[in-house]
Order: structure tokens, then sequence, then C-alpha cells
């Protein structure tokens, strides 16, 4: 039996194995990109939500925060905040505003970004175009 | 010691070490700010500290790999490395680049550190492990250029065996893949779509190609077992890796704006991903058991059946654990996640490094193997680590079914905050098997310096027959 499987079929397996799915999974890939304009809310992405996002990277959140799940465990999921916060970009925006310069004492704190009101629209703009995507239901509940 | 040139591998493995130490004090540091919530703040905010952590396990990973290769493709090619003056340049340029960046993120806001770098230009800060300037990552992908050229070079004018040859595979592949780390469009699907294609296609791809390559290495080497067989099995490995973790992909895409039939795909491939690393732990141990010699270098071994047990668990099983969707619908970014993690990176990749070095230190320092003393004081450190990191991969499950439940499933499901503060006793046990843990990491750094009676030359048999 373990002469009859020899090193060349187990290499024909990995190269033959490889190929089919590289190539079945950019044919998904494909597939993706022609479905996605039904759920990745595209159509929402103005001028700001793309400042957001930017901010959004240059102030690392993703370090603390989830975004659709994906990010630190540290702070809540933002993906779904806009909900979560009565759909109020105004709510949002004045969070980020109050965080105080020193911290929490004893708690997890949020810094004190200084943003101006034109960043700040920018990022609530950003959550609220994030929250738009559809995610299959997920998260299973507001609380992220 | 084969090949002269095989020797420049000593500083990469030297740098490896010296960033594994930081990684892990910046990981203690972390897992004191989970509960005591302004530990360092604002001075070093969890952010800060965090992207510390996971990048100089990246970078401190990719110095073993380069190490690795430089030691083992001079003796599978049978000649001297291509350059070793390169080597040694492309050393600096990595160990300094590395150093600045890690120092950029302690020292100045991270948004100044976007602005000095011209993040503008071209944005690809910010994203999860991909936190490096533009730059940064310019620089990372001239020294992976140089790095391939050089040992791919070596390998295609000397004997080309298996393990050579899949070695470079995944060291393309680990640099191809990082291309699409300066992909990053506004639309945050398609981001995160890519932003996938860098880190699963790594760990879960290309990287096992790396672990595979560096576990037949070394099994070779200790058991002295028949090279046909080893690469029978390195082939299979790798098949059975590239064939569930390609399409495996997909359990990133279930809820991130992709399409539903990713659920199915993602579910049932990744379902099938344990079996390569199940196959690494029947790999390491049949091996060994048919071993046709005692090398003297027992630490070496430990490692490698160690690699395939923690490999299997961690990535294997701990990733089994949450991978069907139905599942990962209330475990996904929870601590569940963080669980599976730790456990899949120590076990698969920290391990098999820590096992190349285990095997090529001593012969780089000029004996076949450590002291006895130095063997036991190096495996004492290995049960010391991995026990612990056991028992942090089994406190942050519980804390992480504490966390799915009460925020995600119960009646009433209540705030982040609030939960946090719930989970707070696995939180104080996960950093209390984190100091165990730097515990061990200290007793394996003490096995470097004990001294004592040592082979130095390789005997007749063990030249032979490796």
């Amino acid at each position: 039996m373990k002469e009859a499987f020899t090193k060349s079929m187990a290499r024909n397996i990995y190269y033959g194995g490889s190929l089919f799915f590289v190539l079945l999974f950019l044919g998904l890939t494909m597939d993706t990109h022609r479905k996605l304009p039904q759920s990745d809310n595209r159509e929402a992405i103005t001028e700001s939500v793309a400042h957001g996002k930017l901010l959004w990277e240059e102030n690392n959140c993703i370090g603390c925060h989830t975004l659709l799940g994906e990010g630190a465990y540290f702070a809540p999921e933002l993906g779904n905040v806009y909900e979560r916060y009565g759909k109020s970009k105004e709510a949002i925006k004045a969070f980020i505003k109050s965080r105080p310069v020193g911290g929490i004492p004893g708690r997890r704190s949020m810094p004190q970004f200084n943003f101006t009101e034109e960043e700040l629209d920018a990022i609530a703009d950003f959550l609220e175009y994030s929250n738009g995507i559809d995610t299959q239901d997920w998260p299973p509940n507001i609380q992220g | 010691m084969k090949y002269q040139s095989q020797a420049v591998a000593k500083l990469y493995f030297m740098a490896a070490i010296g960033l594994f130490v930081g990684q892990i004090l910046f990981g203690v540091i972390l897992g004191l700010q989970y509960v005591i919530g302004d530990f360092l703040f604002p001075a070093i905010p969890f952010n800060v500290a965090r992207m510390v952590h996971t990048n100089l396990l990246i970078v401190w990973l990719l110095f073993g790999f380069m190490g690795a290769a430089y030691y083992m493709v001079p003796e599978e090619s049978q000649r001297e490395l291509h350059s070793v003056k390169l080597a040694k340049i492309l050393f600096w340029i990595f160990l300094v680049a590395g150093a600045l960046i890690v120092l950029g993120y302690l020292l100045v806001p991270y948004a100044k550190l976007a602005e000095m770098t011209g993040n503008s230009i071209l944005p690809t800060m910010g994203r999860e492990f991909l936190e490096q300037p533009t730059i940064g990552k310019v620089g990372i992908v001239v020294v992976a250029l140089g790095f391939l050229y050089n040992i791919g070079l070596t390998i295609l004018s000397g004997r080309k065996t298996v393990i050579n040859m899949v070695l470079l595979t995944g060291l393309v592949g680990l640099a191809v893949m990082f291309l699409f780390s300066f992909v990053n469009p506004d639309n945050l699907v398609l981001d995160k779509y890519y932003w996938w294609w860098v880190v699963h296609l790594w760990v879960e791809g290309v990287w096992e190609l790396i672990l595979g390559s560096l576990l037949a290495f070394v099994l070779i080497k200790v058991t002295g077992v028949d090279r046909e067989v080893i690469e029978k099995w390195l082939y299979l490995i790798i098949a059975m890796a590239l064939i569930t973790g390609i399409i495996g992909t997909g359990h990133h895409y279930f809820w991130i704006g992709t399409p539903h039939y990713w659920l199915w795909l993602g579910s049932v491939f990744s379902a099938l991903e344990p079996i390569p690393f199940f196959m690494m732990t029947l790999f390491a141990f049949n091996m060994v058991n048919k071993r046709r010699r005692d090398h003297a270098n027992k630490a070496a071994t430990l490692w490698a059946l160690g690699t395939g047990v923690m490999a299997f668990l961690g990535a294997g099983v701990w990733g089994f654990l949450h991978t069907l969707a139905p599942v990962n619908y209330y475990t996904h970014g929870t601590q569940i996640t963080a669980a599976h993690g730790h456990m899949a990176f120590y076990g698969a990749y920290v391990m098999v490094v820590l096992c190349i070095i285990s095997y090529a230190m001593p012969k780089l320092r000029g004996r076949v193997a450590n002291c006895e003393t130095a063997q036991v004081v190096e495996m004492w450190s290995f049960w010391l680590m991995t026990i612990s990191m056991v028992f942090i991969t089994l406190f942050l499950t519980a804390a992480g079914i504490l966390q799915v439940y009460l925020q995600r499933m119960s009646d009433q499901p209540l705030p982040f905050m609030v939960v946090q503060e719930k989970m707070e006793f696995f939180y104080w046990m996960r950093e209390a098997a984190g100091l165990v843990f730097l515990i061990g990491l200290i007793v394996y750094l003490s096995s470097f310096f004990i001294k004592g009676k040592t082979e130095s030359a390789p005997t007749m048999k063990q030249e032979v027959s490796s």
C-alpha cells in the first residue's frame, strides 16, 4: 500500500490541487466583484466618507475597536454604532469630542484626538456608511 | 555547519530572539491594560502597545524564516550562499527599518507618523497588522526582493531538493501576497476582501509551506529517516494546506458585505483546514518513531514534536471551534478569536522557528548539540512557554464564551463595556499565565549561556546519513 503511493503522486496532488483551487478562488473573486454592488453600500461613498475612512486609518481606530468584527477586542464594535446611537451622527461626534485628555482613572479610555468639526463629520459619515453594508444580519444584536 | 555562508543565519536568529522578547513584554503590558484600563495611558495607549506586540511578532518570525532559509538553503543546495554580503546588508536594513517603525509607533502619535511619512500619497496605514508607514512597506518589499534574489540564485544553481523548492515557493508567495497590502480602496468591503489576501493567505496559505519545509528539514536531520519518505509527507501536507486553505479564506467573508455563498464555501473548506495540521502531528511523531539515529540534540526533536501537536491544537482545533458560519455568527470578533490567534501563532510559527533555531544554533556555534544541562534548561523553557500558552488560550476561551453569552445570546444582551468588566476574572488569569510565559522565555534565553562539555565535530555516521 505504502509503496503504491509514490512521491510523484503526492507531488501531482500538490501541483494539481493548488492550481485548481487558485483558479477557483480567482473565479469566485470575479463573481464577488460582480455581486458586491448589491451589498457593499457603495452608492453611499461620498468624498466625506472616503475622508472619514482615511481618518479612521490614520488614527489607528482598529487598534482598539472592531469594524464588522475585525480589529482589536479592547473597545466596542463600530460597524453598527450608528444604529446603536439612535442613528444620530451628532451623538457619535459628541462622544468622540468629549474624551478627557488624561483618560478616566482606572478605566479603559479613548484618547482625545482633537478633531475639527469637518473631521468629526467625516468620521460620522464613514460610520454611517459602514452601518449600511449588508452583513448577513451580523452582529446578532445592537450591542455588537 | 557544512558551508561557511550558513553562518549568516546566526545574525538573523539573534535578532529574531531579541524581538521576541520585546513582543512578549508588550504582551504583558496589553494583558494588564485589559484589567487596569488606564495603565500607561496616555503615554502608551492600548492601540500602540498592540501594534508593537503584533508587528514585532511578524517581524521576528520573518527574521526567523530568513535565518532558517540562510541556514538550510546552502546545505540543501550543496553550495555556498550566492552572496553573504547581501545577506548581511539586508539584515541591517531590515533591523534598522523595523526598529524605526516601532520607535515611530512609540514616540509619535500615529496620526503624526502618518503625516510625517506621507500616508495621504498612498494610504496603506491603519489596517490591522499592516500599520507600517507606506515607506516602511516599500522597504519590506525591497528587503524581500533582495532576499529572494539571494536565496533563489543559490537554490536554482545548486542541488534542487523538495525542501528547497517548497521553501522557495513559500517565500515567493509570502512576498507576492504582501503586495496586496498596497491595495486599499475607499470601499471598505473591497479593502477588507484584499486585506485578507495578505493576512489569511499568509498564515493559512504560503506560510504553511515554509512551516512544512522547516519541519521536514529538521526531521530529516534529527531522525535520519529517508528523504524520499519525508518529501512524500511534505508534498501531501502542503497539498492539503492549499487545497483547504485557499477557499478557506471564505471563513473571513461571512460578515463583511460579501455574497451569501461564502457562508457555505468558507464553512466547508475551513472545516477541512485542520487536516494538514493533523497530518503534521502524525508526520512528526511517525518520523521520530522511525528514527534511524538518536541525534544528540534532544531539544530540537522536542520542538519539532511540539510544533506538530500545538499547531494542530491552536490552528486546527481552536480554528475549527468557531469557523462554521452558524457558530461564527456569535463568536466573530470576540475573545474566542483572540484565543485561537494566540495558540495558532505560537503552535505553528513561533514553535517552528524556535525548532530550527534549536537545531541550527548549536551548529552555528560549532557543536553538534548543546551540552546536556543547556538542553535540559531549554526543554524546561519549552514546557513553561507551551503550557502557559495553553492556559492563556483556555482563559481567553472562557472569557470569550462569557462574552458571547452575555453580549450576544442572553435574553437581555449587555453593552460591550459592561460585559468586559464581568470578564475581568479570566483576564487576570490570562495575565498570570502570560507572566509564566515571560518566565519561560527568560529560562529560554538563559539556556544559551550555559557552558558544558559538547561534541565539536559531527561523527562519520551523522555526516554520511544527513
